[in-house]
Order: structure tokens, then sequence, then C-alpha cells
């Protein structure tokens, strides 16, 4: 069971009333949400006092932030230089036909999200996938899918 | 913890720790870096933990157990090192931690089979492997060694001890002055001169009063390079002691750290120094008594690449999406919310503690001539030893790859280096002379015959490649450089912003040439206009993104044009990688029909009976690889 | 950028094509070259909004002792003894590229095909996603309704190739006025058949004050 979620009211007081503070509160409205809904972006916006449009477009412009609710668990595989070179490309696809989702996508049961990241700094054991904030080092999808067994 | 308020008892409290340190206390170093993680290191350390507490080891050994960053063999991983006698166990498993316990920390004696060992020779001091034996580390001579959660521990490695220095002994002008001499260059890539940097922002400032603020930029979005969050992982403080001192030369009074988000230890373990660092009064109002104020604030990416160029740093500090503007006016001049903001790397930081402690002459020594002091590289791809290496400027290419690197391993031919990530190029190992421009070499390293390419900035440029942040992978012949050029566009084309037109139609334009290239469509000419494209984008793109994302497209032609034509005009993959140019096959030499192959493939186009040789139906293919993945006995070969 | 005496009566002396020209201080080198009648093509440029540089059509090549760069004139002031090109080979290269591209990314936009021709481009090597594309995204609509209209109605959403005019969520903005500057400084008319994904309902348009 997960912690039961901070009100957003807690979040947003962390943070003066300045627009400086956009960028830090959507990211932890996305922590603790897995996603930013659009009345916690107006939120947001008026805590902050920017336009939504504003908001918009930061909040679709990096990649970190989902306006979607995202799997329980995160499945990052790595698809930095070495990890290509090494096969990375490989296993998203593997995962994507295992999971039966595109990277980017949740699973219908909410359980998993498949993404790809640029370099997590392990290509000294590339090909790496993160579950979660666990690395998996030299993985193929025989490890991936014991690990996924566990969780 | 007490507060300081002068210099002097910052002295006295390093002192007073290395006085109550026992130098014959064991201890244990467990690297807790991104390598060692992805294997196991957090168990290793538990393990450490928990034999020690319920052991109960005599008085006599109290081993004194420290997580730490990278220790840099991050291919030998999980590693521990143990003091005093700097013994270096690679490759330890929880299991082995007994045994470690029992004959190392409690009988002094060595095991054996943990030590690293190459060619049949086994190495009990870390000092003589031949990877470390060729470094020089300055700036990672603390990573590996204090706990980075300690201010203590990096204190009596000499942390801060620099900025009290430039507190009472220097003027601000002349700790920019000591920089401009030591010859600095931005480690971020560009290889900008600090010091003229610091310089110009001081006399912006100056014609136009009010605030100053720096930036150190960790956002590292080089796709295959470490260096940066090694530094703020494993020693923090020299990021904020060198930002503390810019700011003490500058007149700043807050200083933002820009760190990708993908890096959450390395904001923990930051976020933990600067918390530390102010509770000691080295941060915060009038620091150290000097009457100086200087404050740290962290700022996480948000996934971006571009967010690594300066000006869209500044865009996103001030809230907004991560799009560059033009420059002039650069930051020095108008940056954070319109205000002189001097930008550098991590890297860069780090290196001016050094900088102020040993002079200006020292760094200066260091290196090569116009690119002084040492240079983090991480080391990659397929070469034998891969982890993180400090060494001199103008190091030969092929000291640092055959030496340090170990070269290739198993079968595979050395074929080129990419440096610079996305906005570098691929060099290829037999560069013709005119390159061979060679300043240095470790004093015990005979020269190579090739690579003789010395690593400074300029060398590098030369190549039409840069110097970049530090990544270097290392190709054989199973890499394929259009698939190499064709994958960093890709990534560009995913992070480029989009502002501009000749970086965001161009990238995609760039892309569809080689997407046909890799499937063995197009002609001749049209290398030639794709070159011609490319130029188009450095000319007319509005960032850095744009003006170097053609390099590794430009220099994969320069120097493998040959390749190229082997993919349009045989309709040939030379390295096996290209997937619309090759077949998957099974070798009846090998195959032992183990089924493995035949389960996995997800077009079922495997066939074979238990124990029986296995086919592919080349016809259903779809040449995903996952025969390939799977093979126990590597038996699925590529033609 | 500091001169003790004053300014305004300063002039910046350098060479177009060769021909001399003068500028006044704050002046770009579009501007001056647009006062000389020399022309420069644009596409982002517009004289009431801060200039962006998305476009790139409006590069020259700018020689300084031995040094040449190629550079947007929207964007850069002239420096004493610049000498511009606004027809060198480097620029018709970067020009000819982007026409090249703009030809398969708005096809439906004659604008583009007029410009395309008038520099030898009339057809496209790269592959057309959408037939009906006219929208180039050049900022100004964003701009006009930011700078000028102070609404903020529409933004740019997402970023790289995917980059799309929008509002949030995709609805029409009850923010927008309706005012029609966001039209009017369109270069190809793209913003006509999308108005009504901007513009919301009237009766709740929640804006500040009204054009009309
Ligand atoms: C697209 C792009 C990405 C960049 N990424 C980084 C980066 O990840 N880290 C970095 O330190 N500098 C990066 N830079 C360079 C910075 O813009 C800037 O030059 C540097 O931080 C200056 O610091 P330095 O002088 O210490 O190198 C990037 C530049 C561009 C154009
Ligand atoms: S060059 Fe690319 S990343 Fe830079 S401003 Fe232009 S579109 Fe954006
Ligand atoms: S490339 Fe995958 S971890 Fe660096
Ligand atoms: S992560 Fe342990 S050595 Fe690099
Ligand atoms: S007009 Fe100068 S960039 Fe578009």
């Amino acid at each position: 069971m997960k912690p039961a979620r901070q009100d957003i009211e807690i979040i947003l007081e962390q943070y003066p009333r300045h627009p400086q503070h956009l960028i830090n509160l959507l990211q932890d409205v996305q922590a603790e949400y897995s996603y930013i809904s659009a009345e916690h972006l107006t939120l947001i916006c008026d805590h902050v006092g920017v336009p939504v449009t504003q908001a918009w477009s930061v909040a679709t412009f990096y990649k970190s932030f989902s306006l979607e609710p995202r799997g329980e668990h995160e499945i990052k595989v790595c698809l930095g230089t070495t990890c290509h070179l090494k096969g990375g490309q490989r296993l998203v696809e593997a995962c994507e036909r295992n999971l039966g989702v595109a990277r980017g996508q949740t699973t219908d049961d909410l359980k998993f999200t498949l993404d790809t990241v640029k370099c997590v700094g392990a290509c000294a054991l590339a090909p790496v996938v993160m579950v979660d904030e666990d690395y998996l080092g030299e993985a193929n999808m025989v490890i991936l899918k014991k690990r996924l067994e566990q969780v | 913890m007490q507060r300081l308020t002068n210099t002097a008892e910052l002295k006295v409290l390093r002192d007073n720790l290395l006085q109550a340190q026992d130098p014959h206390r064991p201890i244990v170093r467990v690297c807790r870096g991104p390598g060692c993680l992805a294997v196991g290191a957090d168990k290793v350390s538990q393990a450490f933990q928990s034999a020690i507490q319920s052991q109960n080891l005599e008085v006599k050994v109290q081993p004194l157990v420290k997580d730490t960053g990278c220790h840099g063999f991050c291919s030998q991983g999980p590693l521990v090192n143990l003091a005093p006698a700097n013994l270096c166990y690679v490759r330890v498993k929880p299991e082995d931690v007994e045994e470690i316990v029992q004959t190392t920390l409690v009988k002094g004696a060595v095991v054996e089979r943990l030590l690293y060992s190459d060619n049949g020779t086994r190495y009990k001091s870390a000092a003589d492997i031949p990877f470390y034996r060729m470094q020089q580390k300055i700036i990672l001579q603390n990573i590996g060694v204090i706990d980075p959660l300690d201010i203590h521990d990096a204190i009596m490695a000499g942390a801060y001890h620099s900025l009290a220095k430039a507190l009472i002994e220097m003027s601000p002008d002349d700790v920019i002055r000591t920089v401009e001499i030591s010859g600095l260059r931005g480690r971020g890539g560009g290889g900008f001169p600090t010091g003229y940097k610091w310089k110009r922002t001081v006399e912006n400032a100056r014609e136009n009063p009010g605030p100053v603020y720096i930036i150190a930029n960790g956002e590292e979005g080089d796709p295959g390079a470490f260096m940066d969050r090694a530094i703020m992982e494993g020693d923090p403080h020299a990021v904020i002691e060198g930002m503390a001192i810019g700011a003490y030369a500058m007149g700043v009074n807050q200083g933002f750290l820009y760190v990708r988000h993908e890096y959450p230890i390395a904001i923990r373990h930051l976020a933990a120094a600067i918390a530390q660092a102010r509770a000691l009064g080295l941060l915060g109002k009038n620091i150290l008594g000097a009457g100086f104020d200087f404050d740290l604030q962290i700022n996480r990416g948000a996934g971006a690449y571009v967010c690594g160029e300066e000006t869209a740093i500044i865009a996103s500090l001030e809230g907004r999406v991560g799009e560059p503007v033009t420059r002039p006016p650069y930051p020095s001049q108008q940056g954070l919310w319109g205000r002189p903001t001097v930008i550098n790397n991590v890297e860069t930081w780090a290196n001016v503690p050094h900088i102020i402690d040993h002079g200006a002459q020292w760094y200066a020594d260091l290196g090569a001539p116009r690119s002084t002091g040492t240079k983090i590289f991480s080391l990659v791809g397929k070469v034998k030893n891969t982890g993180l290496v400090e060494v001199p400027m103008g190091i030969s290419l092929g000291a640092l790859v055959e030496e340090i690197g170990g070269g290739v391993p198993g079968q595979g031919r050395f074929k080129a280096v990419q440096t610079g990530g996305p906005s570098g190029g691929i060099i290829p190992y037999e560069l013709k002379e005119e390159f061979t421009d060679y300043h240095f070499h470790p004093p015990d390293v005979k020269p190579a015959d090739k690579m003789e390419l010395s690593v400074d900035f300029d060398s590098m440029a030369q190549t039409g490649s840069i110097m970049g942040g530090g990544g270097m992978i290392v190709m054989d012949d199973h890499d394929c450089v259009v698939d190499l050029a064709r994958y960093f566009l890709r990534f560009l084309e995913e992070e480029s912003c989009g502002k501009c037109l000749p970086c965001r139609l161009g990238l995609k334009g760039m892309l569809e040439f080689l997407n046909n290239f890799s499937q063995g469509k197009g002609a001749p000419a049209d290398i030639d206009a794709l070159e011609s494209l490319g130029k188009a984008l450095v000319d007319g793109s509005l960032c850095g993104l744009g003006r170097t994302a053609p390099n590794p497209v430009l220099t994969s032609i320069r120097y493998f044009r040959d390749e190229y034509l082997a993919h349009i005009v045989d309709h040939h993959c030379p390295a096996g990688v290209c997937r619309d140019l090759i077949t998957y096959r099974i070798d009846p030499e090998i195959c032992n029909g183990c089924t493995l192959c035949a389960q996995t493939c997800p077009q079922v186009c495997i066939t074979g009976a238990n124990q029986q040789l296995h086919t592919i139906d080349q016809d259903a293919c779809i040449r995903c690889g996952a025969c390939m993945d799977v093979c126990p006995v590597d038996a699925v070969v590529v033609d | 950028m500091s001169s003790s005496e004053n300014p305004q009566n300063q002039v910046i002396s350098f060479t177009i094509d060769g021909q001399p020209v003068q500028a006044r201080p704050g002046w770009t080198i579009l501007e001056t070259a647009r006062h000389y009648r020399i022309h420069i093509p644009t596409l982002c440029f517009h004289p009431a909004l801060k200039p962006w540089g998305s476009c790139r059509l409006c590069v020259v090549e700018a020689r300084y002792g031995k040094r040449g760069k190629v550079m947007p004139s929207c964007l850069n002031p002239p420096i004493e003894e610049l000498e511009v090109f606004t027809d060198s080979e480097r620029v018709l290269n970067v020009r000819r590229w982007v026409l090249e591209m703009l030809l398969a990314g708005c096809p439906a936009s004659r604008e583009i095909k007029k410009l395309a021709a008038a520099y030898g481009v009339t057809s496209t090597r790269f592959a057309v996603t959408d037939p009906e594309e006219e929208c180039l995204r050049c900022g100004r609509c964003v701009a006009v309704c930011n700078e000028v209209v102070g609404v903020q109605a529409l933004t740019f959403g997402s970023r790289g190739v995917k980059k799309v005019l929008e509002t949030p969520y995709r609805v029409p903005n009850n923010a927008c006025i309706g005012c029609g500057c966001c039209v009017s400084v369109c270069p190809t008319g793209a913003l006509q058949k999308r108005l009504d994904t901007v513009r919301g309902d009237l009766s709740r348009r929640t804006g500040h004050g009204y054009a009309h």
C-alpha cells in the first residue's frame, strides 16, 4: 500500500507565490500523484500566478510530466548511446511485445508504465533497465521478466 | 554542529577531526555509484553493516564502513576498497562479505580470489592496477574515498580550505586573475575560458549595478556520460566550494544548481551537503565571519536535453519552457531575470578549489599548453575497462583507450571513438597524420602508433568532433557508423525544442536520408545532399543544439564514406547492424537444440525439435534479434 | 555597448552587398536593409513584435576581418565596418534547404510555394506528413496575443517535431477575446482555418477587455 497522498495544498504552500516555482511545483505534484490533472494544473497556475497557457506549454514541453495517470511501477529502458550499441533497442521492443504497450504507455491494469530514458549513468553495465528506483545491469528479457514477477 | 565564525575555527575543526582519527583503523569503502548499484552494491553494503554488528568485532578492529561515490572502475563492480592497505576487491557479492570480514578485517590477510586480475597478474593495491595507475586524479581524488553525506569527512580531506584561503588571503579580483592565469576552460563542452567569462560578468555588473547570479550546469544530457553525476554524488562539497569561491569573486549572493531529475541520488547528496554546509556557516549569512553572504538552491531539470544550453537553463529557472534565445545578449550581460549570470559546468566549478589551493601556475603546468588541467571521461562502449577516468589533457587518445581502457575486448577490432555525444563526432582509429598533434604521454607509456591524437580542446575540434562533456564511446567493427549517426539524430529530433526551422525540420530531414541509407536505399549523390543539409543546420540554427547536431553525420561521412556507400550501393551493412540489410541464421555447428529461441521468437518462425537443429524462416523473420539475445551458446549469427 | 556621447546622434556605417549603409543605434541589420529597400526574405519577423528568430530565412553572412558568420538579420545589430552579404552561397544554402523542407512541412501554403519558387525551389525530397498543413510554427500569433493583446489565449504545446499551436487541453479558450490579431499576423493564413479551435464561447469570455 502506498501512503496516503499528500494534500495538494500542502505541496503548494511549500513554495512562495512566484512564477519561478512553476516547474518545481509541477514536479512535486507529478511525483505525488503520478500525473498532473487539469484541476491541479489550474491550482498551480493560481498559486504561482501564471496563465494556464504557460503551464500547459511547460507541462507538454518537458518529458518528465504526464497529463495522464501513470502505472504503479515504471519500467525505464535505457536508450543512451552505450545501451543502444549493446542492444537497448531490441530490449525495448521485447518489452513492448511482452507488455503489449508501446513505449510511453501504461498497461490497461495501470500496473506498469513502459518508458525509455537517455542514460542513467550506469553505461558500464549496458544495457540497463530501471524498475522504479532499482537498476538492472546487463539486462535481458529473461532477467527483466523475473524482476517483474517480483513486484 | 557548531557554526564556524572564522577561518581559524575551520582549521581547528579539521585538525581536531584528523587527530581523533586512528590511522590504523580499517576502513571499508563500498562503492555506491550507479554502476555498482546496478549490480547490487547496496546489498553488499548492508551485508557489511550487519556482519560487523552481529560479530561484535573486537574493539581493536572497529572497522568503519563508508558508502562512497563511484570508484571509477565500474565494469568490475560492485567494488570494495579496504584501507589502509588500499586493497581493491572486485565483483563482490553479499555472500563474500563474511569472508572479507573474517580474513581481511580480523586476520589482516587478503582474499585472493576477489582481487582484480588480468593476464595472470593479481593486483593487491588499487594503485598498481593499470586502469588506475595511468590516471591523474585531482577532481576524482576524493570521490570514492569520502562519505558524501558527511561534511566532516570532506573537511578532513581538505574541503572548504580553499574557500577560507580565498576569503582571507585574496581579494575578489585576485581570485578571478588566478582562475584566468590557470587557463581553466569550461568543461561543459565548449571550452570557453572560465576566468575571462567571470571577468566580463563582473565588468557588466559594474556598469549596471544589481545582483549577479551563478549557476552550476548539472544537466549532463549527453546520453553516455556520467562524470558530472559522479562528482555531484561522490563529492558534492567540491561543487559547493567552487561555487562559493566564484560567488566571492563575483560578488554573488545567490547561486543555483541545475541538476537533471534522472539523478535523484545526486540531488539528495547535494541537498544534504548544502544543509550541512549551512549549519557550519560555510553557506548562508556572513560565511566564516568574512562578511560575505552566499546561498545555494537546487533546481531539478525536467527532462529536456536542450536545457543544458545556457539560455534554456535560464528560461527553465524562470519557470518557462526551455527554449533557447539568441545570443547576444550573452548570459554574462543579461541572464537570469535580466541580470549578469555565470553558468559553468559542474566539473568546471569543482576545479576551482584546486586552483585556489595550489595556485594558478601549478594548474597551468598540468595538461597541455592551451588546454590546462585534467579532464574526466566516461570511457564506455566496446572497451575492456569501462568507467570513469581522469587524465591530464593532451594525453593521446590511443593511450586512453588502449592502455587505460585495456583495448577492445574479445574478437572485435577497434574502429572508432565517439566523443562529445550528440554534438560531437566519430573519430576513426586510423586517423590521418594531419591531426597527430601530440603533447603528452604518461611517463611509462610508450607511444602507440595509432590514435596519437592529443586529447585537448583544439585538437579534438580539428577532427570535426568536440571534446564535449567527457563521454567517450569506443566502437568496434560490430558497430555501424550509419546506425550511430542515425541514433544521435533520432535522439536530437526528440530533444530539439522545435523553435527554429533548420533544426526542427532539418533533423527530421536528415533522419529521412539516414533511414533510407540504413535500408539500402538512396544514391551516392544523396550523401553529398546530406552533407549540404548538415551545413545548412550548422549555419542556420539558433542554438548550439542545432548548430552542432550534424557533427556525428558530418564526421562519419568524412571518415567513413565507404561505409555509407556499402549501404547504398551494395545494400550491405558491414557491421551487421542495420536491420533491413541483415539476416539472422542459426549456426548448425553450434546449436544444441535447447528450444529457447523458438520459445522466444515473437513471430514463431523458428522451427526445430528438442535437441535438434533449429532453423529460422527468413520470410517471416522480422529481425528483432530476440533469438540472438536468449541463445545460451551464441549459435545465432548475423549475416 | 556603452558610449559616452549622445547615442541618438551616432550612426553605424557598414555595407550590405557592397552598398554603404548607415544604421541608427538600435536598428537591426534587417531594419537597416529595409530602410534602404534591400530585400531580405522573412517569415517570422513582424514589425509590431519582438523578433523571435524562428524561421531563419532572414539569414545573412556577416564578415568582419577574416571571420564570416551566418546570422539572422532580424536579431542582430550591425557593427561598424561590418560587411553583410544577403545572397552568399552559405546564405542561399540555408535558405534553399529551409524552403525545400517547408514545402514538405506546409504543403498547403501558397505563400510558401511562392517564396520557394523565388529561390528556385519547386519540389521537395522530403516526406509530407499532412497535406493540409499550412502552419510553420513561426510564433507570430502566440507573440501578438501575448505581447500586444496581452491575453495569452494560445501557445505552443509539446516540443521538437511535435510542436503544435494549441490551447490548454486543446479546447477553445475562453480567455480569447476574439480580436483576430492572430489571424491578421499569420504569414500563411493557417490561423484562419483554426480560429474556432482557439476562440471560446463568446458569451463566456473571461478575458480582460474587449477589442470589439
Ligand atoms: C544543446 C546543448 C546541450 C548542452 N548540455 C550541457 C550539459 O549537459 N552540461 C553542461 O555542463 N553543459 C552543456 N552545454 C553547454 C552549456 O551551454 C554551457 O556552455 C556550459 O554549461 C558552460 O559551462 P562551462 O564554460 O563551464 O563549460 C550544452 C550546450 C548545448 C548547446
Ligand atoms: S537549434 Fe533546435 S533546439 Fe536550438 S532553438 Fe532551434 S529548434 Fe530549438
Ligand atoms: S547508456 Fe544506458 S546507462 Fe548510460
Ligand atoms: S559505480 Fe562503482 S566503480 Fe563506478
Ligand atoms: S525573420 Fe529572422 S528568423 Fe524569421
